[in-house]
């Protein structure tokens, strides 16, 4: 029997000294699939190239095969931890598109459910990076409060997971009586649950040691690399969507973005965990000054039948089309380009749209942070160890659906 | 008939032994599972106490499966290296007064030899596998163990000096019946240095490192599975089963307790035993991980000179008490 190679190990020889190693996209700290090519000094890392791809689905090439409101469904596998955000994001950049009206009471769902999302992701995040750094009890507390969270998305809209919950000029379902009270109840209790991850490794020397000072990015350099989000924020770059463009019910809301100043794992770890209390406030807010009305706009259009393939939509040939009704004579698909950015958990999802005046987008682009921030990867995990990297992938806070769309 | 009944003695110890062991991993999976909001094992048997049983029946029939590339004796003969080793550290273990199967002069050495073998079958788990993460997981262990083999070693020197033996049985009747004349008291240096290098020692978060799960797969496990992969589990538990006796044994006095127990000498002891395994599940289930570099730091520049000078300290009393 010859003997077969299935592995192509490298070794280290006197030639080549350097350790090579592929980390992923099987490796269990790597966040789904995302692959790292090392190369290795020791367990001191040389280079650092992080290689994607792995879960692409062809967002965005699928996209201009389907109506706008078809697309909402491929949204909530973006960022599938919170695919509430990615909703929102998209409804808000096509009815920036389409000129569509979205009522106040649907503003401020979407700002609830958009907070509800970003605690639920923040806690993934949590319970994986302190995971990652080996405190096992932490990852199963998040778990616990995620529950909640998760249950009231199922309640809201019947999925846990993938939402799909807005709609075009609004959203899909009103939130009922039970849903405010069961929120309420996890607003007033959350702080108590954000001491309590704290008492568990906000002071512990090891995570500390293993936090301070490690995956260490400049405010310039952090712009440079496109870092957004509380990844951007942790570097001292005040910059969050919801205060400077805001969107949805985001001006009405009164709250803080919380900035860290060295920039190092240990300054996002804490930026985001402010980002719990701030969105706990903002969810409060919410719940008191939620306004009666209707959750849908008065042109707002649902899944429409787009044009046949090749042929413009001409609004008289298609006459009696529910189409027509629903537009009520106004031009629904506008051409040219727009460009809308959103803050989702992670950072700033934007979409980016050329329309040719048909039902579905010419072209669509998402530019997604974790892209961007795997990108950063590379140069942040130059010169540290092992371990270390690990900590700055929890932190940088990636999710692959997204990367790779 | 000598040998006989020696050997009815070996088979009874290792039986109970692995019942221990077995229990263990219950007791552990029970106790993280209530920290953690969780209840741990509860579908096999009355609350999960079937579950260990279950596990073993599973393992033992999983298929073997050994890497094509792997350097196939030593990948088979790494387990039980582990394993034997950390079983042959039991014979000099006293469990109460004449408890012990092999009672020799050099106890306390006889198990640090033991202990330090079995890294030999974690550096060879890892080299033989020929798979990079092992491979970085036997390198971690090997760095590990030797780092800490002397704090440990050295932690203990001051408890020779108080009792000037070697034998764990004259060791513990040193310390007298007392529950005040235990060496925790004059040696807390030493007992502090112990107990952090004791779970550096059987590989125990923080310092789970050769087999730190989101960093390197499972280290030097990721290729075995099966029995295999039971035998260094096995291997673990009774490592840690062993350390924890030595902290019982050097420091809290052994078998003695405030009062004697008819009929089952071992009870304190094994009660002690127990305290020392509840915090290492404790700790297991509270604290983050090591990095390797700070894990080499704190061993040689915070727990040897701290060892060194517990010894000074202890020849320092030992010259003025007399």
């Amino acid at each position: 029997m010859t003997k077969t190679t299935i592995l192509d190990v490298q070794v280290a020889d006197g030639a080549d000294d350097k350790y090579r190693l592929k980390m992923g996209p099987q490796h269990p700290a790597t966040h789904g699939v995302l692959r790292v090519d090392l190369e290795l000094d020791g367990e001191t890392i040389d280079k650092c190239d992080p290689q994607v791809g792995y879960l692409h689905r062809g967002f965005e090439k699928l996209a201009e095969h389907r109506t706008y409101a078809q697309n909402i469904v491929l949204t909530d596998r973006l960022d599938y931890i919170s695919a509430m955000a990615n909703n929102v994001g998209y409804c808000v950049a096509v009815e920036k598109l389409l000129a569509i009206e979205v009522p106040p009471r649907a503003q401020f769902i979407r700002v609830m459910v958009c907070e509800m999302a970003r605690i639920s992701s923040h806690l993934l995040w949590l319970a994986t990076h302190a995971l990652d750094i080996g405190a096992m009890t932490v990852f199963l507390y998040c778990f616990r409060e995620r529950e909640v969270l998760l249950e009231l998305f199922a309640e809201l809209c019947g999925s846990r997971l993938t939402n799909t919950y807005t709609r075009l000029g609004g959203v899909r379902q009103d939130v009922t009586h039970s849903i405010m009270l069961k929120l309420q109840r996890f607003v007033d209790e959350f702080p108590g649950h954000i001491a309590e991850y704290e008492t568990l490794i906000d002071t512990n020397r090891i995570w500390l040691k293993r936090t301070i000072g490690i995956g260490q990015i400049s405010a310039d350099k952090a712009v440079d690399l496109c870092l957004t989000g509380p990844s951007l924020r942790g570097s001292g770059v005040a910059y969050d969507i919801r205060q400077h463009i805001p969107y949805a019910a985001y001006n009405q809301m009164d709250f803080e973005v919380p900035v860290g100043e060295t920039g190092d794992t240990y300054a996002r770890y804490r930026c985001r965990m402010e980002e719990f209390r701030q969105s706990n406030t903002i969810l409060r807010q919410c719940i008191e000054r939620m306004p009666p009305g209707p959750i849908l706009g008065k042109d707002a259009p649902d899944l429409i039948m787009p044009a046949k393939p090749g042929r413009k939509l001409e609004f008289d040939a298609v006459a009696g089309n529910a189409l027509i009704k629903l537009i009520d004579n106004r031009d629904l698909y506008m051409a040219g380009d727009v460009y809308v950015a959103t803050e989702v958990p992670k950072g700033e999802l934007g979409f980016y749209f050329i329309s040719d005046g048909m039902g579905r987008p010419y072209r669509m682009h998402i530019r997604s942070p974790s892209f961007l921030h795997i990108g950063a990867l590379a140069t942040i995990g130059q010169g540290v160890m092992i371990a270390d990297l690990i900590a700055i992938i929890g932190t940088l806070d990636v999710v692959l659906g997204e990367c790779d769309r | 008939m000598q040998i006989l009944i020696l050997l009815l003695q070996i088979a009874m110890l290792l039986a109970i032994v692995l019942l221990h062991v077995a229990y263990l991993t219950y007791f552990e999976r029970k106790i993280i599972g209530h920290m953690q909001v969780r209840m741990g094992p509860m579908r096999v048997g009355w609350h999960g106490l079937l579950q260990p049983i279950a596990d073993g029946i599973k393992s033992f029939f999983k298929e073997d499966i050994i890497p094509q590339q792997a350097d196939k004796p030593l990948f088979l003969a790494a387990p039980i290296i582990c394993l034997v080793t950390m079983l042959a550290a039991l014979a000099v273990l006293p469990f109460a007064e004449g408890w012990v199967l092999a009672d020799i002069n050099i106890g306390l050495l006889f198990i640090f030899a033991m202990s330090s073998l079995a890294s030999y079958g974690i550096i060879l788990a890892g080299w033989a596998s020929n798979s990079k993460y092992t491979f970085l997981g036997g390198m971690r262990s090997m760095a590990q163990v030797i780092s800490y083999e002397i704090p440990m070693g050295l932690s203990l020197v001051g408890v020779m000096m108080l009792s000037g033996s070697l034998n764990l049985s004259e060791i513990v009747a040193a310390q007298g019946t007392s529950i005040f004349s235990i060496y925790l008291f004059p040696q807390i240096i030493g007992f502090f240095v112990f107990f952090i290098a004791m779970l550096a020692e059987t590989n125990r978060v923080p310092f789970d490192l050769p087999e730190a799960e989101t960093e390197l797969v499972s280290g030097y496990i990721t290729e075995y599975s099966g029995m295999r992969y039971a035998l260094f589990f096995m291997a673990e538990y009774i490592g840690m089963m062993v350390i924890a006796s030595i902290g019982t044994i050097c420091f809290l006095g052994g078998w003695n307790g405030p009062f004697a127990i008819p009929f089952f000498p071992p009870f304190w002891f094994i009660l002690k035993v127990y305290g020392f395994l509840f915090v290492f599940i404790w700790i297991r289930a509270t604290l983050p991980r090591y990095r390797y570099d700070q894990l080499m730091a704190l061993g040689w520049k915070l727990l040897i000179p701290l060892a060194l000078l517990n010894i000074f300290l202890t020849g320092l009393l030992k010259v003025l008490v007399r």
